[in-house]
Order: C-alpha cells, then structure tokens, then sequence
C-alpha cells in the first residue's frame, strides 16, 4: 500500500471508533466501549508505522505525496481538496500524536473505570485524535483550519466533560473563545495567502511563496504573524496562555493527552510547517523566538509558586513549548520536534502519575497537603521520578538530549540568538527547580493520612469529594470521581501505559546523540532540506559541551530543590517573605488575568452594555415598536370603518359613488 | 318626448331608494328599496337605449330583472332565517360582523 493510503487509514480509524462508541453508548458494555476506542488507536497508530514504512522506501527527496478524495469547491480559481499531504513531517506528528494517544486511552480505561460518562469520554477522545490527525495530514490551509477548529472543539469538550462542574464549563469556554480568536488569525492567515498566492495546496504554496514576496514585505510579516496568533493561541503562548492552567478541570487523561502531550504542540507543527514562509519575515520568526523565550521563562516562574499539582505542571508545559517554539522559529526545525516527541512522553507520564496521586488523594490537588506517596505509591512514584528526570534534562534522559539541541543551534546562530541560549539555560534551571520541588514535596516525608492509609490498609482513603478549586461538593451523578473512585495505580492497564511511557521517557533521546546516532534529523531532514538555515548545524563539539552545561545545570537545579525542599523546609517560607512582591507576582500568575480582563474583557463588555442600553433600547426597539405602531394604528382606523351597521356601509357606498361620479362630471365638462 | 324626463324620474326613484335605505332599519324596506333603486337603473338604460336607437340597453334591463328576482329571493330567504332564529328584524342590531 502507498503512503497515502495508509495515511487515509490512519484518518478512518479514529474518526470510525468516535462514532461506533458514540452511536453505540446504550448497546455497548462499558468495558467494550473503552477496548474498542483503544483499539481504533491502536490501529491508528499501526498504520502510522505502516505509511512510515512505505515512506522510507522511497527515494529521500520524493518523500511527499498528496492524496485527496474528492473536491470541496472547484470553482473560478479556487480549488480546494478534501487532500491530505505526506511527508516526514506530517508521518513524524502522526507517530508521536497516535503513539501517545494509544497509551493515554491504556491509561484512561482503568483512570475512568467508575464515571457516569465512559463511553462519552471514548467518544470525545477518539473525536479528539481524528482532528488532531486531519490536522497534522491536512494538505492545504482549508482542511487544516478545519483540523484546527475540531481540535478546538474536543479540548472545549472535554475541559468541560463534567459538565455540573462550574469551574469546569467556565474553563471550557474559556478556552474555546481563545482558541476562537487563534482560529481567526488563522483563516486571515489563509485568506492573504490565497489572494497573494491564488492558492491553498502546501505544495503550491510554499512553491510560489519565494518568487512571490520579497523578504520582509509586509504582507508576508503579515501572514507569519497571523498565523503566529493561531500558533500562539493553541499552543498556549504569551499572551493567549491563561485557558491552560484551568483547562485542568478537565480530567486528567484529558490534561495529559490535549494538554501536555498533543494538542498544545499544534503550534509548534505550524510553524514547522510553514517554515518556507518564516523564513521569508525573519521579523515574524524573531517575534516567535521571543515569544517562546518568554514564555518559557515567566511560565517557569509561575510553575515555580503554584501550588496546585495539575496547574504547576500545565505551566512547566508552556515552558517547555515556549522552547519548541523557539526552536523551530530560529530554525532549529528538527531539534524543536525531536523536543515536542520527548516532552510528549515525560510530560503525559508526569500527568499520569499526577492523576494517580489525585485520585488517591480523594481529588484534592493540593501539594501543601501531600507528602509521603514514595512509600504508599511505589509504582506511581518511581514512573513519576522517571518523568520528572527527563523534564528536568538529567543527564542521559531523553529531555536532556532534545532541550540542548535547541540551545546548541541558537548558540550556533550568534547574535542575539546566543543571548537567547544564556536565557534557555536559566529556564532550564527554573524547570528543574520546579520539578523537583513538586517530587520532593510530594513523594518523600512523613506519609499523609491518605497515604497511611494507602500504606496500612491498601485501600485508598475515602474523603469526600470536592471541586479543589470552589471546594464546592461534587455532583457525583454525572461523573468523576464516581462514587467509587479509588483507582490510584491498580489497575493493570493504568500500570503498562505509565511503564512504557517511563521507558520511553528515560531512553527516548537516545535516537538523536550529538555526533552518534541522528535518527530525527536525518528522518526529517528532507522537509527542511531548502531552508536556508539547513548547512547550519552545531558542531558535535559544541553540542556536546552543551550538553555538559545543560547537565550540570539540571543537576545544580535538582540541588537546589533538594536543599530547599528537603533538607531545610523553612528555607522557601523564608525566601518567601523575604520576597513578598516577586512571590506575588509569580503566585498571581504576572496578572496575566487581570490585564487581559482590563484590557479585553471590560472593553468589550462596555460595548455590549452600550449596544444593550442605547442601540438596542431606543434604535432597534425603536424601530420595531414604531414599525408596530404604525400599523396597529392604521388598523385602529380601517376597524373603525367595520362598524357592523349596514346603513353605515351603504352610506359610504353611496357616497363613494356619487363622489366619483361628481368627479368625473366634473372633469369631462 | 325627449329622454330628459326619463332621466329625471330615474334620478327621482334612484334618489327615493338611497335615501330608503339610508334611513329605514326594516331589512323588508331596505329590500324593498333596493328593488326601486333597480328598476331606476332599468328605467334609464331603457331610455338611453331609445334615444341611441338600438335594443341592447332593453335587453340588458331584462337580464338586470332575472337578476333582481334572484336577489329578491336570496334576501327574502335571509329575512325568513333572520325571523326563524326569533333575531330582531332591525339592521341596526344585526351588527355582529363588526371589526
């Protein structure tokens, strides 16, 4: 079979178990539903392995196929396929999104065991990785931004999935309206492209692109920064980032595969999609690389305060984005997706073992209130320090490999690039900081009750449950945690997904060593192969003394957090009230919220007051009352005619007609 | 003799009708003056039809007689119903239909 058709089954799948488990949810037996959504996966995933193996096979350079089923429009000039494009890059996305899927469903068919809404959650995360693959093998702009907006549509879902939750419908929409202003910039985005280029296709496009503009006109700066807003948006950057940390209402598999792993990275595929035109605007790319730099840097302030698990780890996931993002916007194409890989395994594991905790913790998130789980939870424990060595680039691990990559290639660029690099290397201090701050506050100490429990009973403490952000009772009906919640790492299948992630997490960089082994580059060198930064690779030196400063860095960190949060737990407190106003700032997440309330929000709420008060009060309900009373008074008039007297009827007859007669008469004489 | 006269008393009858039925309330008067104002409307199409010299007109008042016979019926038939159902037989009661 060719790639494509592989491709279209990779699609099918998916899109095949979504609806089977969501047509089927009263016939189906609960088990059943979530076997089958693992399987569609599963074979997802399979065919995956199968259009990169017909890939390979043929000739490096005529490693790009288009397919398409048929046509949406063809008309005058506008041709739009219901295509998909087969590339290394695309085939790398479908891998890595299908692969991590497969096991965040492993782990979602015990995680979900007890709640009301099993099959609606299959349903939804099937939906969920068929939009995220139309996205990845969308072969133009159209079917792309229809990718896009579906992947936006299941993370509202599924934020929301317990839906008697407050908190977690206002989360939902919250990040289906950002996610909505991204998908303007997005189509904008398209719509320039199609009136400068007259075109849709990847291939055209990025083919016409180079004859088309100059560097830096302003209509391609234009387009790059439009699409940056979609990029931006999905992937939770500076500053659309703020519907990430409370997209953690939703449940815990969702936070791991949307939220860590898959959906997030969307932006980071874009802009290594369309790198042909990045690197027309250099301006726009710098505007990426800065924007990444950022927000990796205040992310990692904020992970660094938080004191609910799920959000400290959503912020160290936009830390580790905002480095994909500016890896792949200063070129660094190959070494920002071999990092997106990386991050998706650690990151989904790290998820896991949250949840695990979580549920043992009778769903309260609060680490102030954990200690002691390395004794009670020992697998748990041990896949989380997996995890949390790979985030904080121990060295060996695979972030340790994919994060430097990044840093060597900036330093290799020079300039204000090398700046960019120092500036890396602290976020890697501050991301291993706060990763070893959340292991040591939660794993080691004197147990908890609910981890005494754990320990002496093997039974998991009943507490009852509350939304840990209202600590508002939960509606137990509808779902989570079901009323009999106590999953923490006990079922088998919860037990093979974090194992093979923890595997993967720990020797997954071994694919791509400095100077041995360049599986990803080579892999994905074809895509890049006419970008002008691809004669630019970092010497196996340089990379390898990178490595040792991101190595020492990383160790320096886990010191740090050990000195901290082990060895003298007065010390944060103190350093906390010593730096009152930067603790502020960081634990009000830099008033992120606020400004875009002032800035956003009230505005446009003051004009929608206005338009309530004075356009819809006096223009429009003028305009329909008076429309109303017009006629209910020319009809006042015409009723009165309708007296019921027929005399009164013959009189206006008569008199009709003796008028028209006198006029005639008098008109003809 | 000049057709002058014929108008005149045509006018006359026409005139008495209207005025019949502006002021009686008896639907058996008002019928009965509608009947006048008819036969005022034959009176002069017979007239014009002699002074124009042919028998259209003339015919025309017969084919309104059929016509006024049936109309006679109908109303009659209504005024008969009217007193079956013990309503009153004045017009100006009679106004249910009003808007």
């Amino acid at each position: 079979m060719s790639a494509t058709t592989w491709a279209w089954l990779v699609l099918l799948l998916p899109l095949l178990g979504s609806i089977a488990i969501g047509l089927g949810y009263r016939v189906l037996p609960q088990k059943l539903a979530g076997v089958l959504g693992t399987l569609a996966i599963a074979g997802s995933f399979a065919c995956g392995i199968g259009a990169l193996l017909s890939l390979l096979g043929d000739d490096p350079h005529s490693r790009h196929h288009a397919s398409s089923l048929w046509d949406y429009a063809s008309v005058a000039g506008l041709d739009i396929k219901l295509g998909i494009f087969v590339d290394p890059l695309s085939v790398f996305m479908v891998l890595v999104v299908t692969g991590v899927s497969t096991l965040i469903h492993l782990y979602s068919y015990g995680y979900m065991q007890s709640d009301a809404g099993y099959h609606r959650f299959f349903s939804l995360l099937n939906f969920f990785v068929f939009s995220m693959l139309l996205l990845v093998l969308a072969g133009n702009f159209v079917l792309l931004i229809v990718g896009w907006a579906f992947v936006g549509f299941a993370s509202y879902a599924l934020i929301s999935f317990w839906y008697r939750r407050e908190t977690a419908t206002r989360a939902g929409m919250k990040a289906f309206v950002i996610n909505v202003v991204g998908d303007i910039g997005l189509v904008l985005a398209a719509f320039l492209i199609f009136r400068e280029l007259g075109a849709f296709d990847y291939g055209e496009v990025f083919e016409k692109a180079p004859q088309v503009f100059a560097t830096n006109e302003w209509t391609i700066t234009a387009i790059c920064l439009l699409l940056l807003v979609g990029a931006f948006a999905k992937s939770a950057q500076l500053p659309f980032h703020t519907w990430l940390a409370d997209a953690m209402e939703g449940p815990t598999p969702v936070s791991s595969l949307i939220h860590a792993a898959t959906m997030v990275t969307a932006g980071v595929y874009l802009i290594a999609r369309t790198h042909v035109l990045f690197e027309l605007s250099p301006t726009a790319a710098d505007v990426a690389a800065f924007v990444g730099l950022a927000t990796l840097l205040v992310a990692g302030t904020m992970a660094l305060v938080m004191t609910d698990l799920k959000r400290a780890i959503a912020y160290s996931t936009m830390s580790q984005i905002g480095y994909m993002v500016m890896g792949v916007a200063i070129g660094a194409y190959s070494a920002g997706m071999f990092h997106l890989m990386t991050h998706a395994f650690f990151k989904a594991l790290l998820f896991m073992a949250a949840g695990s905790i979580i549920a043992a913790m009778a769903n309260n998130q609060d680490i102030d209130r954990m200690g002691g789980f390395g004794k009670a939870m020992r697998f748990t424990s041990i896949t989380m320090l997996c995890a949390a060595l790979a985030l904080a680039a121990f060295p060996g691990t695979s972030g340790f490999f994919s994060k430097d990559e990044i840093l060597a290639f900036a330093g290799e660029r020079g300039g204000m690039y090398t700046a960019m690099m120092v500036l890396g290397y602290v976020g890697a201090l501050l991301t291993a900081v706060y990763t070893f701050r959340l292991v040591f506050r939660i794993l080691p100490g004197r147990p908890v009750a609910e981890a005494q429990e754990l320990i002496d009973t093997g039974h998991v403490a009943h507490g009852e449950l509350r939304n840990p952000v209202s600590g508002e009772p939960e509606d137990t009906d509808v779902g989570f945690p079901g009323p009999d919640h106590h999953v923490a790492e006990g079922s088998a299948s919860m037990r093979v997904a974090m194992g093979v992630l923890a595997v993967l997490a720990l020797v997954g960089g071994l694919v791509q060593i400095p100077g041995v082994v360049h599986v990803i580059s080579d892999f994905l060198e074809p895509v890049f192969e006419e970008s002008h930064l691809a004669h630019l690779h970092p010497s196996a030196g340089s990379e390898w003394l990178g490595l040792a400063v991101g190595g020492a860095i990383s160790l320096l960190g886990i010191g740090i957090a050990y000195l901290f949060y082990v060895k003298q737990p007065d010390r944060p407190r103190q350093l906390e009230a010593r730096l009152r106003p930067l603790h502020t700032l960081f634990v009000n997440r830099w008033y992120f919220d606020e400004l875009i309330d002032v800035l956003v929000v009230r505005p446009a709420l003051a004009i929608g007051r206005f338009a309530n008060r004075v356009f819809e009060r006096f223009v429009v309900d003028g305009l329909v009352t008076g429309t109303e009373g017009t006629v209910r008074g020319a009809g006042g008039v015409v009723r009165a005619v309708q007296s019921g007297f027929v005399r009164s009827y013959a009189l206006l007859l008569i008199a009709g007609f003796a008028g028209l007669a006198l006029y005639f008469l008098l008109t003809s004489s | 003799m000049t057709p002058e006269w014929f108008i005149v008393l045509s006018a006359l009858l026409f005139a008495t009708g209207a005025t019949g039925i502006l002021i009686r309330r008896s639907p058996m008067v008002i019928l009965l003056c509608l009947e006048l104002m008819l036969n005022a409307g034959n009176l002069a199409l017979v007239a014009f039809s002699r002074m124009v010299g042919n028998e259209e007109g003339q015919i025309f008042a017969l084919i309104v007689m059929v016509v006024a016979a049936c109309e006679v019926v109908v109303g009659l038939g209504l005024i008969v119903a009217i007193y079956r159902r013990r309503l009153p037989l004045n017009v100006d009661d009679l106004r249910e239909l009003r808007g």
